[in-house]
């Protein structure tokens, strides 16, 4: 990646999750990851009624209350405390996954640390580290009906997290749909991994630059609109 | 005679907890959904060389009585006393600091087992309904798929997975009565119910012991007889805004900051996100 590159403006958190959002479709169950993809559930789009599930046992909770507001007994997978709505219900840890597992999770979003170019994931340990946690990784990466990948496009020193092979231990093989980065998005499809989006002022070829493996750049290619 | 469950005290709930055995303890990572007094009583009765089988390793109860928590203790009450020899486990670690059990198993005090958690949840309910194993698809294509019988069932792989028994579940719940009904509160109820029954002898921590008819037949979680022992929490009063200002919560809350910061940067030098 060249030095101008790697001064880019790119999305930040926020724009990377509204983006991710718009995904959502009308009476989808949804389950989102600690991170980035948690704050996807802000930017439903309007007119779109979604049913957030969380690992823990929970389906058809409202936004993340304000600190010190919420019920302890009240909580995403991240520990945070929801607002209750209407609907809301609560199952122990087997129905939770049994929801998972059986087909009846819609769409899952998660934070990655590398996705191979046939859609191989890997997110739940860092090699430096040597210790991971599963968690419900594994569970949601295969057991989603659709897989969307929140994350930055390279790591800080500008490697690419998109890559031929995954170096690192695998989550789950050939699960990913969709990544959606700071500079892109990206579907993963039978042909390859193809470019359907870019961050306004990027261009196809940087992407690339940024990215091991090759694109197949799509002819309808156009910047990600937000709104 | 009239069903009795009830025990008065958390020591005598745990007395035949002896060395070795195999605790399951309920809960998710939160301190509320976690039987925080039977572990107190598990560690003060001094067992050790358990292995434990749970989603997480522990937050510790400084972090906990930060948050103005009651019942501080979670499993980091048996990890940092290194009473674990084995932990079943889906989420030991944490991506945010280091925590007590990653030291451990840094020393190579304690040996570790980790499972999806979606695959912990359903081996914990075979022993309970006398499965003998279930074929999972979770693992397939991963480390976890190592020596495990694999399975094709119309057209889809599956690893075949052994039922996780226990002598004794922990679990915590919001209400109790004299026969072992149960019912839980919100997020709290998490692994809580899938325990119960799948160890030799389940234990209830409850919030509140009710009268027998109480508790809403259309509305009990747990059937009392997947438990063996109930025993009530004691009454105290909500935290006041004052007892987590005390200064050995706030030393807690800077130590547990500054390991965050120190891991972000390890993380930031070893590329990941």
């Amino acid at each position: 990646m060249s030095d101008n590159l790697r001064g880019k403006e790119r999305l930040d958190r926020q724009i990377i999750a509204l983006r991710v959002a718009k995904e959502f479709q009308d009476g989808d169950v949804v389950n989102l990851g600690i991170g980035i993809p948690m704050l996807a559930s802000n930017f439903v789009p309007a007119g779109r009624e979604v049913v957030f599930h969380s690992e823990n046992g929970v389906l058809g909770f409202g936004e993340v209350t304000l600190p010190g507001e919420g019920d302890l007994d009240i909580v995403n997978a991240g520990g945070q405390t929801v607002r209750p709505q209407p609907g809301m219900c609560f199952f122990g840890h087997d129905e939770s996954f049994a929801i998972v597992r059986g087909g009846h999770l819609d769409i899952s979003v998660m934070g990655a640390y590398q996705v191979s170019e046939k859609g191989d994931l890997a997110n739940y340990m860092v090699p430096e580290r040597e210790v991971g946690t599963i968690g419900g990784a594994m569970d949601l990466a295969q057991g989603a009906r659709r897989l969307i990948i929140a994350m930055n496009h390279t790591t800080k020193e500008g490697e690419p997290r998109i890559v031929k092979k995954c170096s690192y231990l695998l989550t789950a093989p050939e699960c990913v749909d969709l990544i959606v980065t700071d500079i892109a998005v990206i579907e993963v499809t039978d042909r390859g991994l193809v470019l359907k989006e870019v961050a306004p002022g990027w261009t196809p070829e940087e992407v690339q630059s940024m990215t091991e493996p090759t694109l197949i750049v799509d002819p309808e290619c156009h910047d990600i609109e937000l709104m | 005679m009239p069903i009795n469950k009830i025990v008065a005290s958390f020591d005598e709930a745990v007395a035949d907890i002896e060395d070795g055995a195999v605790i399951m303890v309920g809960g998710f990572g939160t301190v509320v959904s976690t039987p925080s007094c039977l572990l107190e009583a598990v560690y003060r009765k001094g067992a050790k060389n358990l292995t434990t089988v749970s989603n997480s390793s522990g937050f510790g109860a400084d972090i906990w009585r930060m948050q103005g928590a009651p019942f501080p203790e979670d499993m980091d009450i048996l990890v940092r006393n290194e009473r674990i020899k084995k932990a079943i486990v889906s989420a030991p670690v944490s991506a945010l600091y280091v925590n007590n059990f990653e030291k451990l198993l840094r020393a190579g005090k304690v040996d570790i087992e980790m499972v999806p958690q979606g695959t912990l949840a359903e081996r914990v309910r075979a022993a309970k309904a006398g499965l003998g194993g279930v074929y999972i698809p979770t693992g397939i294509g991963t480390v976890v798929e190592e020596g495990k019988e694999k399975k094709v069932i119309d057209g889809r792989e599956y690893l075949l997975e052994l039922p996780i028994k226990a002598d004794f579940a922990l679990i915590h719940a919001h209400k109790g009565d004299r026969w072992g009904n149960l019912v839980y509160r919100g997020t709290s109820r998490t692994f809580n119910p899938t325990m119960a029954g799948a160890a030799r002898v389940t234990i209830a921590e409850v919030d509140e012991i009710v009268e027998l008819g109480e508790l809403d037949p259309e509305c009990i979680v747990t059937p009392g007889v997947y438990v063996d022992r109930v025993v009530e929490r004691p009454k105290v009063a909500p935290a006041q805004e004052g007892e987590i200002t005390d200064t050995q919560a706030l030393e807690s809350t800077r130590r547990f900051r500054e390991e965050v910061e120190a891991v972000k940067r390890t993380k930031e030098r070893g590329g990941a996100q």
